[in-house]
C-alpha cells in the first residue's frame, strides 16, 4: 500500500468518534469508543495497521465533497471506460448522542460508520477489503460468520460487527475480509460497522433502514448548521469549519479536541510527532469565541462548563491540557511497532507536554470567562470562587520562567507572551470584579515588565523571549486580547518584524528555525493558525487588501473539502501535522470574523 | 403472621438486595474488564424500550425486582431441603446459572421482541445481538462469569437466610 498525502484524508464523525476517509474510499484512522482510545483501523500510522477500503476495482480518478451543510462524505469514482460510482460514508448519530430525544427510535449501536455505494453510470466491479486491527494495530483479531447478522470480530473485549450485502469471505490467514460485487448502474450495496464497548452488540439493518439512518444524520448536521448566524463573507469556508469543530466536539463531555490523530508528523520523516487527541486550554478561548460568534451557544455553554469541571482536578493551579473527561494523567509513550506515516517515528500517544508550566493558558482560560459573561451569560457563586483561585495562582506565578504557548521541550524562558496574557488574565479579573488591590497591583507590574524586557528598542518589536532577538508569532495576538491596540507603534513594528523572520512563501512560521528555539530537532514548516493571525491583525489594522490576500492565499492551502492541517509545507501548499487541527479552523473563522468586521465598520 | 415469618421475609428482602449487588458486581466486572458483554439490566430494560439509556435504567430496576422474587424462590427451595447454607446456595445459583445459559439464552431470540435471529438477520426492530447457546456470542468467558455471579447470589442467600 503507498502512502497517501494528508490532504487525501477527509473526516466523519458522530461527536464522539471519528474517522479518517483517504479519496481512495480506504478508511485508514478510527479510535473506538472515544477519540482518545486505541485505534482500530491505523494505516495513516503504519500500513499493516488496519483499514476499511471500498472502490472500484481498476484505475479510477476520484472527487470528494460533503453533503450540503453536513459532514456526510461523498466520493464519486470515475473509472476507465467511464463507469462511476458513487460512496457516501457517514457515522450516524445515535439519537442520544444527537441530543435527540425520538422514543420510536430503534436500539442504535454505540458507534456505527455506514457505507453506501451505488453505481451511477455503466458498469462497476466494486472491491471491500476489511482489516480492523485494534489497539493500534497490536492484536490480531479474527472473523466468525454469523450469517444474516454479519461477520463478528473475534479476538477482541468488544463487540465488533461488519454487515454488508456485498459477498465477502475471510482470506487464510483470518485477517481480512474481502469481497466484489458487480454493479450496474441503479444498484446499491452496504456495509456498516457496528461497534458496543460493553454490552450486548446493536445490528442495524441494511437497505431502506439504512439509507434512511443516512439521510437522518444529514439532516441532523444540516439543522445544526442552520442555527449558524454567521452573514459575513466566506460564508461556505466558514461554515465547514465550524463543521469540522463541531465533529471535533465531545458529544458526552463538551470538550472539544486539538485534533483527533496523533503522530501525523509536522515535518515528514522527523521525530515531531505529537498526540493532539486531548483539549488544550489555550484552544479553548478561541474556540468558544468562534461558536459564540457564529451563533452557537449551546456548544460554546457546553464547552466552557467542560473547561470550568475540567481544571477543578487541579485548581488553583492549571495544566496545559486535559482528556476529554478532565483527566490529568495524559502520560507519553511511544508505540515502537509502528512504522509512523511515512517513516515519521517514533508514533507517541499521551502528552508530555502536559507537565510544563506554560503560563498563558490562565490568560486564555480568564479570558474566555470574561467573553462568556460579556455575552449574556452569569457565572454562580462557585465559578467565580474558581476564577477567583486562578487569579491568584497567576499572582504566584508570573515571575516564573515558562515552556512557553509552543510548548519548547528547552529550557524554561521569560516568554513575552505568556506574561502578557498574565496581564490578560488580571485584567479580565478586574473587568470581572472579581479582583482586589493586589491583582491590580500585579497586572500593572507584569505591564511595566513587558515593556521593559520583552520589547527590544533595536529591532522596534517585542520579542518571543526577555532580552531575546528571536520573533514570535504569537504576539500578533496581543491586539485581539486588547493588551495594545493593533495600531500601536510597537505592534506595528512586532508585525515588520515578524513578516520579515517568519514569512516564508506569503505564510508565517511560528517562531525561527534552526536557533534551537524549541529544544526539539529538526525544522518545521509554516504554522497555518499564525498566518490566520496576520490575517486577522492587519484586518484590524484597517490593511484590508494584505490582509485579504494572506487570507485567501491560506484558503487555498485546504484540501479539497476545506479541511486543514496544523502546518503547510511552503512552495507546495501540502498539509502537514495532526489533521484537522481545531486551532487552525477557529483562526480561519476569527481571521474570516475580523475582515467580516472591518468590511462593515 | 407470625414473628417467625416476618424475620424470615425481612431477611430475604435484605439479603436478596446484599446478593443481587453482588451478582450485578460480578457481571459489571466482568463487562468492563472485556471478559464479557452481557447485561442482564440491558437485555431486560430493552423488552420494553429501543432508547439505551432508558433501557439500561428500566432494566435495572425490574432486575433489581428479579433479584428479590428469586430470593423468595431460593428461600422456598431452602425451606422445602429443611436447610440452607453458602455451599447449598451456591450449588443452587449454579443450577439456575446454567439453565439461564443452557436453557433460556437459545430461546431469548424467541421471547425478546428486539433480539435478532441468525436465520431472519437484523430487522427495523430487532438488532440485539442474540447471547447463543451459553451466551458465548457476548465473549467466551461469559459463561464463567455468569456462574460466578449467581453462585455468589446464592451462596449469599443459603449463608444468610433464616429457615424457621
Amino acid at each position: 500500500m503507498t502512502w497517501p498525502s494528508i490532504g487525501d484524508y477527509a473526516l466523519i464523525g458522530n461527536c464522539r468518534t471519528a474517522a479518517l476517509v483517504c479519496r481512495d474510499g480506504s478508511l485508514e484512522w478510527l479510535c473506538l469508543p472515544t477519540f482518545s482510545s486505541p485505534s482500530l483501523f491505523g494505516a495513516i500510522l503504519d500500513r499493516r495497521a488496519g483499514h476499511f477500503a471500498i472502490r472500484p476495482r481498476g484505475r479510477f480518478k476520484s472527487e470528494r465533497r460533503y453533503l450540503e451543510r453536513s459532514n456526510v462524505l461523498e466520493t464519486t469514482f470515475r473509472c476507465e471506460g467511464g463507469s462511476v460510482l458513487r460512496l457516501t460514508d457517514c457515522m450516524p448519530l445515535p439519537a442520544e448522542a444527537s441530543g435527540e430525544m425520538n422514543t420510536e427510535r430503534e436500539l442504535d449501536p454505540e458507534h456505527e460508520v455506514l457505507r453506501k455505494v451505488a453505481c451511477v453510470e455503466g458498469e462497476v466491479e466494486v472491491e471491500l477489503e476489511f482489516a480492523p486491527r485494534p489497539r493500534y494495530g497490536a492484536t490480531r483479531t479474527g472473523f466468525r460468520d454469523c450469517g444474516k447478522l454479519g461477520w463478528q470480530l473475534t479476538g477482541c473485549p468488544f463487540g465488533a460487527f461488519l454487515g454488508t450485502d456485498i459477498a465477502v469471505e475471510a482470506d487464510g490467514t483470518q485477517a481480512v475480509l474481502r469481497g466484489t460485487a458487480r454493479l450496474r448502474a441503479g444498484d446499491v450495496r452496504w456495509c456498516s460497522l457496528a461497534y458496543d464497548q460493553a454490552e450486548a452488540s446493536v445490528l442495524p439493518p441494511l437497505g431502506k433502514w439504512a439509507e434512511r439512518r443516512l439521510q437522518e444524520t444529514a439532516g441532523w448536521w444540516r439543522w445544526w448548521t442552520g442555527r449558524c448566524h454567521y452573514e459575513g463573507e466566506y460564508g461556505e469556508q466558514v461554515l465547514r469549519s465550524a463543521l469540522a469543530l463541531k465533529m471535533l466536539a465531545s458529544a458526552t463531555s463538551g470538550a472539544v479536541l486539538a485534533a483527533p490523530t496523533t503522530s501525523l508528523p509536522e515535518a515528514l520523516g522527523g521525530e515531531r510527532n505529537w498526540d493532539y487527541r486531548f483539549c488544550w486550554i489555550r484552544d479553548s478561548a478561541l474556540v468558544l469565541h468562534a461558536f459564540l460568534s457564529l451563533g452557537f451557544v449551546e456548544e460554546g455553554e457546553g464547552f466552557l462548563g467542560w473547561l470550568l469541571h475540567a481544571t477543578r482536578l487541579t485548581w488553583p493551579r492549571l495544566q496545559v491540557m486535559y482528556d476529554l473527561y478532565g483527566e490529568t494523567r495524559l502520560k507519553e509513550r511511544e508505540l515502537d511497532h509502528l512504522s509512523g506515516y511515512r517513516g515519521s517515528r517514533p508514533v507517541r500517544v499521551g502528552n508530555a507536554a502536559h507537565e510544563q508550566l506554560q503560563l498563558d493558558i490562565y490568560g486564555e482560560l480568564i479570558a474566555t470567562v470574561a467573553q462568556y459573561v460579556d455575552s449574556g451569560g452569569e457565572l454562580d457563586a462557585t465559578e467565580r470562587r474558581l476564577v477567583q483561585g486562578l487569579g491568584r495562582s497567576v499572582c504566584e506565578l508570573w515571575r516564573k520562567p515558562d515552556q512557553g504557548i509552543w510548548e519548547t521541550r528547552g529550557p524554561a524562558r521569560h516568554h513575552t507572551y505568556s506574561k502578557a496574557m498574565c496581564w490578560v488574565a488580571l485584567d479580565r479579573l478586574v473587568h470581572l470584579g472579581l479582583g482586589d488591590d493586589r491583582t491590580e497591583r500585579e497586572r500593572d507590574a507584569v505591564r511595566e515588565e513587558i515593556e521593559k524586557r520583552g520589547f527590544n528598542q533595536r529591532l522596534d518589536a517585542y520579542v518571543g523571549y526577555y532580552e531575546g532577538e528571536e520573533p514570535d508569532a504569537a504576539l500578533l495576538l496581543l491586539g485581539r486580547h486588547g493588551y495594545q491596540p493593533p495600531a500601536h507603534p510597537r505592534m506595528q513594528g512586532t508585525w515588520r518584524f515578524i513578516r520579515k523572520r517568519l514569512s516564508r512563501d506569503g505564510l508565517l512560521q511560528r517562531y525561527p528555525q534552526g536557533t534551537g528555539y524549541d529544544g526539539v530537532p529538526g525544522s518545521e514548516n509554516a504554522f497555518a493558525p499564525c498566518t490566520f493571525w496576520a490575517a486577522e491583525y492587519l484586518a484590524n489594522l484597517g490593511r484590508r487588501d494584505e490582509a485579504r490576500e494572506i487570507f485567501e492565499r491560506l484558503l487555498r492551502c485546504a484540501n479539497d473539502v476545506g479541511l486543514y492541517a496544523e502546518e503547510i509545507v511552503p512552495g507546495t501548499g501540502e498539509p502537514v501535522g495532526n489533521f484537522p487541527q481545531a486551532f487552525t479552523h477557529v483562526s480561519m473563522i476569527s481571521a474570516a470574523t475580523a475582515l467580516t468586521v472591518e468590511k462593515t465598520a | 403472621m407470625t414473628n417467625e415469618l416476618s424475620i424470615a421475609i425481612l431477611h430475604v428482602l435484605l439479603w436478596g438486595l446484599v446478593a443481587t449487588a453482588a451478582l450485578s458486581a460480578v457481571l459489571f466486572t466482568s463487562q468492563r474488564l472485556g471478559y464479557s458483554r452481557l447485561s442482564l439490566p440491558f437485555l431486560v430494560g430493552t423488552l420494553f424500550t429501543g432508547q439505551r439509556s432508558a433501557a439500561n435504567v428500566a432494566g435495572l430496576v425490574f432486575y433489581l425486582l428479579g433479584g428479590w422474587l428469586f430470593a423468595f424462590v431460593y428461600y422456598f427451595i431452602f425451606a422445602a431441603l429443611h436447610r440452607a447454607g453458602w455451599l447449598l446456595g451456591a450449588a443452587v445459583g449454579s443450577v439456575h446459572a446454567l439453565v439461564l445459559l443452557a436453557m433460556l439464552f437459545p430461546l431469548l431470540p424467541h421471547l425478546h421482541p428486539r433480539m435478532a435471529t441468525e436465520y431472519d438477520g437484523p430487522t427495523y426492530r430487532r438488532r440485539l445481538q442474540p447471547p447463543g447457546f451459553l451466551g458465548l456470542n457476548y465473549g467466551y468467558r461469559t459463561p464463567l462469569a455468569t456462574i460466578l455471579g449467581h453462585a455468589l447470589y446464592g451462596a449469599i442467600l443459603g449463608a444468610t437466610l433464616f429457615i424457621p
